[in-house]
């Protein structure tokens, strides 16, 4: 032995999960939708997302320099933001739109709030909500896709009529860019599950009680149609698998996880039925965001032999 | 009677290099040089005290330190020779501590009585448990704890298992296995010592189920034994960490402030059982162990049985040194999620020494912290129930309130949260110096409150003599 030894505590083996393999893991799981939305409303949809993705980067990036911070954009963790963002704009936005909408997202929601792991809500959530509310008529200007209607689906089924459940779930109906094929979301969100880097409880319970809840509520009965539509429709999955599973901002303990995707599922029904828009999913998960240590209060799991007490 | 269900909550599944040495049969060391004897860190409580002075000649297996209070154990010679030096020395810890030296004679002549043949069914429960004491045996499996303390509890029909625990959940680590192929009479014979002391008990042999081999070779075996089963374990880590063991096997739970034989039970590990069985009908004290040397920087892994006393260095020779190029960046003793990282290979093998595990790579070095991204990993994999997340919140701002608030102090640092940190973030560090420190405020909490007790009793006591005395008067 020439030379000195390593000391530390115990353990010393650690896995080879890291940050930056489960941003990357959702980076690819993402990968089918966006390029899906590329091949439906062309060109424009993967320019708005690579300047989404490139802008969400290049804020952290600068951010970090002038306010002398650990630079930390190798995590992937803002490049998963940008493409996230992108995903939720439609195609027909002004290139600068996305720029403002990632700049929200990183410094304002990501940053101020002390970066990676301390933001109280979903940062590509919050910027979608914020260029929702400032650009509203920018943001709900969709593309056509079959030369008649340029309304999204679920916005024809809330004005009463009809839409394809085959088209919604296969992906050949308008929306943001990266919500359009709930077959694809699937697949990327059960990559996720296979791979572990996301649990059952959040989507599954999401998408449960939200079916449940339309049932219910929905005015038309139980018309498995009509439910499948809305499931399929309005970034439902996009949601439920890629944005309330965000580790940040939802609970970290299971009973927490089982409480948050209920809220969601009932909140999200709650603003397709009863409010003017069709679509709420952003909302209610910005929205549950916010109370997600009140939860993680409550369902605190009790230690190992302490359970009496 | 409640029954286990052969696992518990959460845990987790590291890579367990046990192919490294599992098929290769154990090899018995002949110490060459000084054996070295440390007299703490090698038992659970107090120091013992030399009872040997320089110059004097010892025979193997004599007691040459003492136990010095309830909770403390003897240690004995493992060879025969000279006390050469009493002195400070440098144990796997690398602290320094009281040690006697030993020169070897090479001679190996036993002290008188060792390794006479008894039959314990002849033996009082007095003198099988004076016979455990004199022996010197302590928990082997890491904590040391004195055996002769553990198995004479408040009450002996209160207790219903003795769990010789065999799960050996720590990777890397081979020497239970092969203590379960090698000695299960030895093995068995002991727990059937320590089962016939409590009227009610009933002996567990608990072995996780990636040995099945030893499992079936162990239960052809207990058979015919009434009062003997084996419990099939899930393989997992930490399987072997007494709670959760217990809660595998019976179904019953402890916390942290209570002992075993509150749920009435009683662990011992598999190389302590066996030693147990030698103090007993054999008359031989605990002066051997077996050690597995191992990991990716070693030419030939082994399963060695080791004279306490002999130093790591002479092991190493025994596995062929490291292999050619190669530069280990760390040397553990003990496995890797709970072991010991050495500064040096001159350090003795003690009682508790379950292995000598070399890493080329370092990996807590090559995966710098970064922030915490709230995956809650850590609180799947705790096998305590805890929220590892929140706990270091409090650790990392030293909020030692907030800690025991979050039942911190139930935290058995078994590095599993660590483990699955995708932030790499040192959890059970801060978590282990949190936990001193509370335990140092409760110490010293706990002190001055008797202090102020004696005080106030003194004061009593002189109020009431003075009274006395004018009365006298």
């Amino acid at each position: 032995m020439s030379k000195l030894l390593h000391v530390s505590t115990s353990p010393h083996v650690l896995s080879k999960d890291s940050t930056h393999s489960i941003m990357l893991d959702v980076v690819l799981a993402l990968i089918p939708a966006a390029a899906w939305g590329v091949y439906m409303f062309g060109y424009r949809a993967a320019i708005i997302l690579a300047l989404s993705m490139i802008s969400a980067v290049a804020c952290e990036y600068i951010w970090q320099k002038c306010m002398h911070l650990p630079i930390t954009v190798n995590d992937y963790s803002a490049l998963v933001t940008g493409l996230l963002l992108g995903m939720n704009l439609p195609s027909t936005v002004p290139y600068w739109l996305p720029v403002v909408g990632s700049a929200f997202a990183i410094i304002i929601v990501k940053q101020l709030f002390g970066g990676i792991g301390q933001n109280f809500m979903n940062p590509a959530l919050a910027g979608r909500c914020f260029l929702l509310i400032a650009f509203a008529g920018l943001m709900t200007n969709f593309p056509s896709v079959d030369a008649v209607s340029t309304a999204t689906p679920l916005a024809v089924l809330k004005n009463g009529g009809t839409q394809s459940l085959s088209d919604m779930f296969f992906g050949f109906t308008s929306g943001t860019i990266g919500e359009v094929s709930a077959l694809l979301l699937l697949a990327g969100g059960i990559y996720l599950l296979v791979k572990k880097v996301i649990t059952w409880e959040i989507p599954v319970i999401y998408i449960g009680v939200f079916a449940v809840f339309m049932i219910l509520f929905g005015g038309h009965g139980f018309d498995v149609n009509y439910v499948l539509c809305e499931i399929c429709g309005g970034g439902l999955m996009l949601g439920a698998f890629f944005m309330a599973t965000d580790y940040v901002s939802s609970p970290i303990t299971f009973k927490g996880r089982v409480v948050f995707a209920v809220c969601l599922g009932l909140l999200t029904g709650l603003i397709r039925v009863f409010s003017k828009s069709a679509e709420g999913v952003s909302y209610a998960i910005i929205f549950c965001n916010l109370l997600v240590p009140l939860i993680e209060k409550v369902t605190l799991p009790k230690a190992f032999g302490r359970e009496g007490k | 009677m409640s029954s286990g269900t052969g696992t518990f909550q959460g845990g987790i599944h590291p890579y367990d290099g046990k192919d490294l040495s599992k098929d290769l049969p154990t090899l018995t060391v002949m110490p060459k040089g000084d054996l070295v004897y440390p007299m703490a860190q090698q038992h659970l409580g107090a120091p013992s005290k030399p009872i040997v002075a320089v110059g004097d000649k010892v025979l193997m297996g004599q007691r040459i330190a003492e136990a010095t209070g309830f909770i403390s154990a003897h240690i004995c010679c493992s060879v025969s020779g000279t006390v050469k030096a009493i002195e400070p020395r440098m144990t796997p810890s690398s602290a320094m501590v009281e040690s006697i030296i030993i020169e070897n004679d090479g001679q190996y002549t036993p002290a008188p009585g060792v390794g006479e043949k008894r039959d314990y069914t002849k033996m009082t429960k007095e003198e099988i448990r004076a016979a455990v004491k004199d022996a010197g045996v302590v928990g082997m499996g890491g904590a040391g704890f004195p055996t002769h303390v553990k198995i004479t509890p408040k009450d002996d029909s209160k207790i219903d298992f003795i769990i010789a625990n065999c799960a050996e959940c720590e990777p890397y680590l081979t020497s239970d296995y092969r203590m379960l192929l090698e000695e299960p009479d030895r093995l068995i014979g002991g727990l059937k010592v320590i089962v016939s002391l409590f009227p009610n008990a009933e002996g567990i042999i608990a072995i996780e189920d990636n040995k099945p081999d030893a499992i079936a070779f162990i239960q052809e075996k207990v058979k015919d034994e009434p009062k003997v089963r084996v419990q099939v374990l899930k393989t997992k880590y930490p399987q072997g960490s007494e709670r959760q063991l217990i809660y595998a096997c019976t179904g019953r739970k402890i916390n942290s402030s209570m002992l075993p034989a509150d749920a009435g039970c009683i662990v011992d590990n598999c190389d302590t059982v066996i030693s147990i069985y030698r103090a007993v009908c054999e008359s031989t004290p605990l002066m051997r162990r077996v050690v597995t040397v191992t990991g990716d920087a070693v030419k030939k892994p082994r399963n060695l049985i080791v004279r306490t006393g002999t130093l790591y260095s002479e092991l190493l020779e025994y596995a062929e040194g490291f292999k050619d190029g190669v530069d280990p960046e760390k040397i553990l003793s003990g496995g890797p999620m709970m072991g010991i990282a050495l500064t040096s290979l001159d350090v003795p093998v003690t009682k508790i020494s379950s292995a000598l595990l070399c890493m080329e790579k370092d990996m807590v070095a090559a995966n710098p912290s970064t922030h915490c991204i709230r995956c809650g990993r850590c609180v799947s994999a705790c096998p305590s129930r805890l929220v590892p997340q929140k706990m270091y919140e409090c650790s990392s701002r030293g909020d030692d309130d907030g800690f025991v608030k979050l039942n911190g102090m139930e935290c058995f640092e078994c590095g599993a949260c660590t483990y699955v940190c995708p932030a790499k973030l040192r959890l059970t560090q801060s978590f282990k110096q949190t936990r001193q420190s509370v335990a140092a405020a409760r110490r010293k909490a706990a002190a001055e409150a008797q202090a102020k007790k004696a005080e106030e009793e003194a004061k009593a006591k002189a109020a009431e003599e003075a009274k006395k005395g004018g009365n006298k008067q």
